[in-house]
């Protein structure tokens, strides 16, 4: 049941995937809908942003003072600046570490 | 004009830097899936199958705690339907392609291999080959999921939850957006999507994921109204 569950999930992932590149023609879309497409990482990716910083695995708010806020503002910084995709994991990441585990 | 292995090369090296947060995220989905009792296939299959890390952790919580079969599958397509903006973004730059091409790459369609292919392609529209950089993109971040939940399941329990590892997930996608902070419009569109995700996010089936990216897009078709 578990197998057929997955493999349903699977089919559902890949027609989420394959519809919009195989099956839509990109001319119905008009030049309005084409210019805001624009924003599409700018309008997804914070919503797996925010809640991976703000809420906890329990589902719950973070407090404010907690180290993961400091370590996204630490790779914020170091991201902008440097334009360089591994000094900012690693940065967010240290930074995180070094407050829960030496502070 | 660049050949098709120089842009399959530069999809490559354009998401391997993210493989500092993939790689410790692929191990924990693969670890979580183990901690929760489900077979070693089974957990490794999925990464095949759906091929999509906050949506296998998702199934398989849900699973184990008891939820349906039907609750698990609506809350992956929930989850994953973001992909659907994907594939409008990049359905201008992949028309050329066979019906049958565009079957097959649409599998390797991927968060950080869309953003980063994407970032390419604006810079390179008139290149032939685009869609290499996808390939390039897309099958080096497939490979790197198979290993690390591969190494996840392996090492089960040996993953100490301490490290906060998932944290490595959010780093990523500041990476990716981070550049478009001194864009005014960028700003009001993300600070719009981050809020509403926060706001929603005890909604139904995880549904905040693709909620705030409508809400926001609502906002930016707004922005685009005021900036004429």
């Amino acid at each position: 049941m578990t197998w057929f569950t997955i493999i349903i999930a699977g089919i559902i992932t890949y027609l989420m995937r394959m519809t919009m590149v195989a099956l839509v023609d990109r001319d119905l879309l008009g030049e309005r809908v084409k210019a805001v497409l624009a924003y599409v990482p700018s309008a997804v990716f914070p919503a797996i942003i925010f809640p991976g910083i703000f809420i906890n695995d329990y589902g719950t708010f973070i407090e404010m003072n907690d180290p993961k806020i400091f370590g996204a503002i630490i790779a914020i910084l170091v991201g902008y600046f440097s334009r360089n995709v591994i000094a900012t994991i690693i940065s967010g990441l240290f930074s995180y570490w070094i407050i829960i585990f030496l502070l | 004009m660049l050949t098709k292995k120089q842009i399959f090369t530069k999809g490559i090296l354009a998401v391997a830097p993210h493989m500092f947060s993939v790689i410790p995220f692929g191990i924990v989905c693969g670890a979580i899936g183990i901690e929760l009792d489900f077979s070693p296939v089974l957990v490794y299959a999925m990464s095949i199958i759906i091929f999509g890390g906050a949506s296998q952790i998702v199934f398989l919580q849900l699973l184990s705690g008891g939820a349906s079969a039907l609750i698990a599958v609506t809350s992956v397509g929930v989850i994953n339907s973001r992909h659907l903006l994907y594939g409008a973004v990049l359905s201008e730059y992949l028309e050329k392609l066979s019906f049958i091409k565009k079957l097959l790459i649409s599998y390797l369609v991927v968060d950080q291999g869309f953003a980063e292919s994407n970032k390419f392609f604006q810079k390179n529209k008139n290149e032939t080959h685009l869609h290499y950089h996808l390939l390039g993109s897309g099958g080096t971040l497939w490979v790197c999921w198979q290993i690390s939940t591969l190494a996840g399941i392996i090492l089960g329990s040996f993953v100490p939850e301490e490290l906060g590892l998932k944290f490595a997930v959010p780093l990523t996608f500041i990476a990716i957006v981070v550049q478009d902070i001194k864009k005014l419009d960028h700003v009001i569109v993300m600070i719009t999507c981050g809020l509403s995700s926060l706001l929603f996010f005890d909604a139904p089936f995880k549904s905040y994921i693709i909620i705030s990216p409508i809400i926001a897009l609502f906002v930016a078709a707004l922005v685009l109204r005021l900036k004429k």
